[in-house]
């Protein structure tokens, strides 16, 4: 089936399969490799796009259900150059260690700010339990996301919590 | 207390503009043209005999290249195994399954659609047998778990180390002499440390490409020790390791899941030589259960004999651990870590034995931790058990048995191991006056007068990492089994280019823990280059020297040791050249700011690009100096390296739903130096989800038939951060004396210290009630039922 879809600004068409999943679509024919595959049955979170502006798992989307939709992956969240608030935070925060989940992690972390500019860490943490970390411990995915929405409010972000000694 | 931080600065990760915008490159990132998939055929049944395995109408399916079974790889010969103790797994199922998802065909095809199709069209026959899957079952003998084991006790691992068992016995005899005395209580108790999934967030995947005119292989793999890889591939395929060059790129996650060769990644290589094309296998979720190792499994009784007022007289554990179905990499060897750490951080007479034992299930091997937070949890666990059988605070206790910091330098530990440095008083003690331990007791009474079950959980541990010295080779630490027959040495390459930036290649292939920037941080301090002018490169065998991977939280200590020494040869060797272009005494020399300058002359100075050029000028050097400024250092430590800490964790319980609900989690760790106190807290954060994972979530469940009831992450459900506290964490700081940066290591600490910290808090909310005791997980299933349970 061909199908025609906007993914990061441009505009796309591509003959697939019906049982072709999204997340295939995006890394094996775009060769948008930053869209991970974890479990491939919607539990971890690793494939998270953007699909019309909502956080969408693409490994639970066929890729004739994006039929001209709206896409955004990982790699085009950052403008121009400039990276996205919640690609800063985690950088700046150290929301990520082997960088698997991160993709998915940031791409739900900005629908989160998108939907609520100032979350409580409690709205963090439950906001994003759609995504599996098993580096971080979730700690500093949490100060990330944080950090950003203070960035995205054009406020100072609050200072790291890196250890002390006694 | 001071910081004596070696370097100890906040460097943002080298590694993260990529991961954060997409362009890392993982294995299944990696295209290769033409390159084909392969798909496992797996078994059903726990133990079966196979009668036949029909692949024509898969081989008859449009794109299928290929079904292969273990008549088309017996001559590679068994998987190989770095400790083959018990039964080694053959390549693919030979007449005979021994677990569920164990893999009988491998099919490759054109695409991965069509290899998972024609798997599930290979028809296999099986005759089922009886399986065994329970510790005490099996070591009954009462049913082999392989036909060819003489028993299905592999081996013991029993202390302490070092001793004759005549001498371990009268250990023993000792202890149990103490459990007479008319002043002691004796407290037992039988635990299980429950079998977990290691769920690294990117499955497994590998890619192996042959090249017929070389006789040579290229292979990537999610793999955590690429060399092993290259030495194991090239001793199956009977070839030099020159011929096989193995890139671990990034890679989604370890936790020692990926610190094993696995049959797939010798098959893909078999396939690859075989098709003249390259082939690819990546791991589904479902499969992995089953296809990777797992960890923990132990079952064991911990006893504890003290005094009333809080002197230890002795202490046992004794127990069975879950081997699996084959040994693998280190699979018999994991409870032997456990034994180094065995009498924590305690001064007390010690037994310990246990047993290692197959079943009928997925191979057991390294998980975070690896043995130590199994041995750890039953200490911990029984000296609390102690504490309230006596009515004394848990943490007097702790502080009336510790190894003093007197005995240290290496200090033995009751069990039989030299311990490098520790002040384990101290410790405790940061921890109950920065957190204020007496304020957390006072808010407990307060929440316990509202009605609320809330406990306070505390436990100390020992870590034992870089297990390296050259001597510990002949126990088995050392890839001998893949041709690779050397010490677990570190080993570093630092080079300086002719523009004077600096290239730093080593041989450990990393999972996330950002060895791109703490390495670059180690030379930028030696050298004075700045950080952004170093690259780190790691993980490909063609380009680093020999080097070990990395697990066992020993990458900083063993390979960031040899690197710091690396460092410091060449900054001898360009503080000659400098001198010499400064005219200036060798001695006076001193490296910052990407230049050399003469201490003391603030205007004499020559940067680094021209201290490098001059050493590719051989003409322009001082006499019998030879061109270039390049080291490699192969780094042999005398002992391993033992951090510690104390963990403290408050909790509330629902006693209505048998929900717990982590309130606080506060540590106080000492890893001895730190090199990066972002990177640091990042793996006590991670270690210890991990821990908390296990504590209140975590199981791998086999049914009686060998079923893994718990193999997708529904079933399996690993913390969501909505599951999990922030952390509050402090240190100290106690550096080792065995090498030069004071470095210890920190990526196991977490994990060790944090389970049991968890259910002694949970205990203790629920003590009141009488509840004594609740196995892992401490889902709110179990928990309802314990406090049902108690009050009868
Ligand atoms: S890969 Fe889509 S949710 Fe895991
Ligand atoms: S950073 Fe590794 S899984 Fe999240």
């Amino acid at each position: 089936m061909e199908i025609t879809l906007k993914v990061n600004r441009r505009e796309v068409s591509a003959d697939v399969e019906p049982r072709t999943l999204l997340v295939h679509l995006l890394r094996e024919r775009l060769r948008l490799t930053g869209t991970h595959v974890g479990c491939e049955t919607g539990y971890c979170g690793a494939c998270t796009v953007h699909v019309n502006g909502t956080a969408v798992k693409s490994c639970t989307m066929l890729a004739v259900q994006a039929d001209g939709a709206d896409i955004t992956t990982i790699e085009g969240l950052a403008s121009n150059g400039d990276l996205h608030p919640v690609q800063e935070g985690f950088w700046e925060r150290h929301g990520l260690q082997c960088g698997y989940c991160t993709p998915g992690m940031i791409m739900s972390a900005v629908a989160l700010l998108d939907a609520n500019s100032n979350p409580s860490e409690d709205e963090i943490r439950h906001g994003l339990e759609g995504n599996l970390c098993r580096c971080t411990g979730y700690h500093n995915i949490v100060r990330a996301v944080e950090y950003a929405g203070a960035k995205m409010r054009g406020e100072e972000p609050p200072p790291p919590d890196w250890e002390v000694s006694a | 207390m001071s910081t004596t931080s070696v370097l100890g600065g906040i460097v943002r990760r080298r590694e993260d503009p990529a991961l954060i915008q997409g362009t890392g490159a993982y294995v299944d990132d990696i295209k290769l043209p033409g390159e084909l998939h392969a798909a496992f055929v797996r078994s059903p049944f726990a133990r079966a005999d196979i009668t036949s395995v029909d692949a024509s109408a898969a081989l008859a399916m449009d794109g299928v290249r290929a079904v292969y079974t273990i008549d088309d790889v017996r001559d590679l010969g068994p998987l190989l195994a770095q400790v083959p103790v018990g039964a080694l797994r053959p390549l693919l199922a030979d007449g005979a399954v021994h677990h569920v998802g164990e893999a009988v065909a491998m099919v490759v095809a054109d695409d991965r659609y069509v290899a998972q199709d024609a798997a599930d069209a290979v028809v296999v026959e099986y005759e089922p047998r009886e399986a065994v899957v329970t510790l005490k079952d099996s070591a009954s003998d009462r049913v082999k778990v392989n036909d060819s084991l003489e028993s299905n006790v592999l081996m013991s691992w029993a202390g302490p180390f070092g001793m004759e068992p005549d001498q371990i016995a009268e250990v023993k005899a000792g202890i149990d002499a103490g459990k007479a005395r008319d002043d002691v209580v004796v407290v037992s108790q039988e635990m299980t440390n429950q079998r977990l999934i290691p769920v690294a967030i990117e499955p497994r995947a590998v890619l192996a490409d042959y090249n017929a005119g070389y006789n040579s292989f290229n292979v990537w793999s999610s793999t955590q020790m690429p060399h092993a890889l290259a030495g194991a591939v090239a001793t199956m395929f009977g070839l030099p390791t020159t011929s096989v060059r193995v890139v671990a790129p990034e890679v989604g996650g370890g936790f020692g899941c990926k610190l094993n060769v696995y049959n797939d990644e010798i098959l893909v290589a078999f396939a690859s030589r075989h098709l003249g094309a390259p082939v690819r296998w990546t791991e589904s979720r479902r499969e992995a259960g089953n296809s990777t190792i797992q960890g923990r499994g132990w079952v064991a009784t911990a006893t504890l004999v003290g005094t009333r007022d809080g002197e230890i007289v002795g202490y046992e554990l004794e127990g069975l651990a879950d081997m699996g179905a084959y040994s693998q990499n280190f699979t018999v060897a994991i409870p032997f870590l456990g034994l180094f750490v065995g009498s924590g951080q305690y001064k007390m007479p010690t037994y310990w034995k246990i047993d290692c034992v197959a079943t009928n299930t997925a191979t057991t091997d390294a998980y975070r931790g690896a043995g130590r937070p199994e041995a750890i949890y039953y200490l911990e666990r029984i000296i609390d058990m102690y504490a309230r059988e006596i009515g004394l605070d848990p943490a007097e206790v702790r502080m009336k048995n510790f190894v003093p910091a007197a005995e240290f330098p290496a200090a033995t530990s009751p069990l039989g191991f030299a311990m490098d440095t520790g002040d384990y008083a101290t410790n405790l003690q940061a921890l109950l006056d920065h957190y204020d331990y007496a304020g957390w007791r006072a808010e407990q009474e307060a929440a316990r007068a509202e009605g609320r079950n809330v406990g306070i959980g505390l436990a100390s541990y020992v870590e034992v990492c870089g297990f390296a010295p050259a001597g510990l080779a002949d126990l088995g630490f050392s890839w001998s089994a893949y041709g690779l027959p050397t010490a677990f040495n570190g080993s570093g390459v630092v080079r300086v280019n002719p523009d004077g930036t600096a290239t730093v290649v080593i041989g450990t292939g990393p999972s996330g823990q950002g060895h791109q920037t703490t390495w670059a941080q180690i030379v930028s301090d030696q050298l004075g280059i700045p950080f952004e002018n170093i690259r780190v490169r790691h993980g490909d065998t063609a380009e680093s020297p020999m080097g070990v991977g990395t697990f066992g939280s020993r990458s900083a200590a063993v390979d960031g040791s040899a690197t710091y020494e690396a460092a410091a040869r060449v900054r001898e060797k360009a503080a000659k050249i400098a001198a010499h272009l400064l005219e200036a005494s060798e001695e006076d020399i001193v490296f910052a700011d990407g230049a050399a300058h003469v201490a003391g002359s603030p205007d004499s100075s020559v940067p680094w690009a021209d201290i490098a050029s001059v050493a590719y000028q051989p003409h322009k050097l001082p006499e019998g100096t030879e061109g270039g400024l390049e080291t490699h250092v192969v780094y042999s430590p005398a002992n391993a390296t033992w951090p510690f800490g104390s963990h403290l964790a408050m909790v509330e319980v629902d006693a209505d739903t048998g929900n717990v609900e982590i309130l606080r989690y506060a540590c106080m760790d000492d890893c001895g130096n730190v090199i990066n106190p972002m990177i640091v807290d990042g793996q006590i954060h991670g270690g210890l989800a991990q821990g908390i994972g296990q504590a209140l979530f975590e199981e791998a469940i086999y049914d009686e038939a060998g079923n893994l009831l718990s193999g997708s992450l529904v079933d399996y459900p690993i913390p969501t951060a909505g599951d999990l506290p922030a952390y509050e964490l402090a240190r100290t700081t106690t550096p080792t004396d065995i090498n030069a940066m004071g470095v210890k290591g920190i990526g196991e600490a977490g994990t060790i210290g944090a389970a049991q910290t968890v259910v002694n808090a949970v205990v203790d909310a629920l003590s009141p009630m009488g509840v004594r005791h609740i196995d892992m997980p401490l889902r709110p299933r179990k928990v309802w039922q314990a406090i049902q349970d108690a009050r009868g």
